[in-house]
């Protein structure tokens, strides 16, 4: 069981890290939610099953849609900029 | 349209291609800016910080911030050398305030789960103050975010794309309703177990979410609208804030209440923290429901 | 030396919190990027929050949902923490959005996600 926890640990810290060294936004967003369901288990070893249920919900379900929604607005206004430009020129 | 193959489309996601390109450079949105920015910043790449101090400054500041990180990570670890070990039952934190809650916490409150006891019955005020913080951010974010409702409807191809994917609309139209009872269940049975409004809240508006990816904005105008919205938000904060009032007034320090514990481990007990489970929810799935109206349409409803 | 290593076991979730608040706070100061640097900040919350949550944790306890009659406060972990941290999630979620949201309007002002050339943006607009 130790071992199981550490295990998690690690890969915790591993997907910390690597979420903030991702040059690619989108792959940085996905490693960002396995960070939050590894979490999330880590809470129910816990014995913290409330914890878990939320964190499961709210950290990997709808912040994980907000910053999606977030980068197709910003790619919608990047393109839309772009076509404009290019009309112009 | 060009045919790009995954690894194009993904390499549309990297992070500097959302930086200032001297394509995109001094095109600045047409709504919001009243002046003429053209002139101002020429299409040339922008030239360095003027003055040597500011330069020194943009030189020094990753050295700066990596030494103080480090300084602030060395007293973090001398700090946990000083903690008591993980899982150790003479924890200074396990006090006669857990004892308390834990031993006399299911009859003064009628709750099994001794979390919603703690955060809807002893400090039901931080509750109270959270189910605020929420419906303040989602304040904050319609005035950021919300664009006039005279303007014309937004024209994006994704999402009426998006509409017609018979994927998406089968498989939401058989999950969707599986997670929407999934999160009613939560929130009905906080008391009982695992769960409460917070979490039963995120699952109904993930739940509402997804509907609303599947079948658009029209078709989800029949469930949420602006004014069901205002109703239903407003009126599940009133009824907290009105339902907590009353209970710090008479109902604190064991003194005679008209909302008695019943008998613990029944659905219809724990007095007040089963309609203050669901004002949450409603108050929590409603405000993530229109999160993400507002990110996606800049309206809500 | 063992001395030590065995310390660090023995707090071993209250070190990998302390590792990843790191790296958040790295991300939040050295990033230029606005989208990585909130996800900094999540990162910081969630890392506060593991060492709050091990704080209260016993071992070979139940967890806080009492089973029938048994009100033993020695048979349960510590439900205190759980409660502070279920706010704290709801409230960084709160000020993930609203920052999420300023994000998108500075983007349609000056089409960029560097906090740099943001800040070199404005100043020339304002003509400082």
């Amino acid at each position: 069981m130790e071992y199981f926890e550490v295990l998690l640990l690690g890969l915790l810290v591993v997907c910390g890290i690597s979420t903030c060294v991702t040059k690619n936004l989108l792959a940085s967003l996905v490693i960002f939610l396995a960070y939050s369901v590894l979490m999330s288990i880590l809470w129910a070893l816990m014995k913290a099953p409330d914890l878990a249920v939320t964190e499961a919900a709210v950290g990997a379900g709808i912040s994980g849609i907000l910053l999606f929604i977030t980068l197709k607005k910003l790619r919608d206004i990047r393109r839309k900029a772009d076509d404009e430009k290019d009309r112009l020129s | 349209m060009k045919k790009t193959g995954f690894l194009e489309r993904l390499r549309d996601w990297d992070a500097d291609r959302f930086d200032l390109t001297e394509k995109t450079a001094g095109d600045m949105h047409p709504d919001l800016s009243p002046k003429p920015l053209k002139q101002e910043i020429p299409d040339a790449p922008l030239e360095r910080l003027a003055t040597r101090g500011e330069r020194a400054f943009d030189r020094l500041y990753p050295v700066l911030a990596l030494v103080l990180g480090t300084v602030m990570i060395v007293f973090l670890f001398l700090t946990v050398l000083d903690l008591p070990p993980y899982g150790a039952a003479d924890n200074p934190a396990h006090n006669e305030v857990t004892a308390r809650y834990l031993g006399s916490g299911t009859a003064e409150t009628g709750a099994v789960n001794a979390v919603a006891g703690v955060i809807l019955d002893y400090r039901a005020f931080d509750t109270l103050g959270e189910s605020h913080v929420l419906y303040a951010a989602i304040t904050a974010v319609l005035i950021l975010l919300l664009v006039q409702s005279d303007a014309p409807e937004a024209d994006d191809p994704g999402a009426r794309l998006m509409e017609r994917d018979p994927i998406l609309t089968v498989t939401a139209s058989v999950i969707a309703p599986i997670v929407i009872l999934f999160g009613v269940y939560n929130m009905l049975t906080g008391h009982l177990g695992p769960g409460g409004g917070f979490s039963g809240g995120a699952i109904v508006g993930a739940g509402l979410i997804l509907l609303s990816f599947a079948f658009g904005p029209h078709r989800m105008k029949r469930i949420v609208t602006f004014r069901t919205f205002r109703i239903a938000s407003i009126s599940a904060l009133c009824f907290y804030s009105v339902s907590k009032l009353y209970s710090f007034f008479c109902g604190a320090n064991g003194l005679h209440t008209i909302f008695s514990p019943g008998t613990p481990s029944r659905i219809l007990s724990a007095g007040l923290i089963l309609p203050l489970n669901i004002a949450v929810g409603v108050v929590v799935s409603f405000t993530m429901y229109g999160l993400y109206s507002l990110f996606e349409r800049g309206r809500i409803g | 030396m063992n001395d030590f290593l065995m310390k660090l076991w023995d707090s071993r979730f209250a070190v990998a919190a302390v590792i990843l608040f790191a790296v958040g706070f790295v991300t939040l100061l050295l990033h230029r990027n606005l989208i990585k640097k909130i996800i900094g900040l999540n990162i910081m919350d969630t890392a506060a929050y593991l060492l709050l949550t091990s704080l209260g944790y016993i071992e070979n306890r139940l967890s806080p949902i009492l089973r029938g009659d048994d009100t033993d406060p020695a048979h349960y972990v510590n439900p205190l923490p759980a409660g502070l941290v279920l706010t704290g999630i709801v409230v960084s979620v709160s000020v993930t959005a609203v920052l999420l949201a300023l994000t998108i309007r500075l983007y349609r002002r000056y089409h960029s996600l560097n906090v740099d050339e943001i800040y070199k943006m404005a100043q020339k607009e304002h003509g400082v």
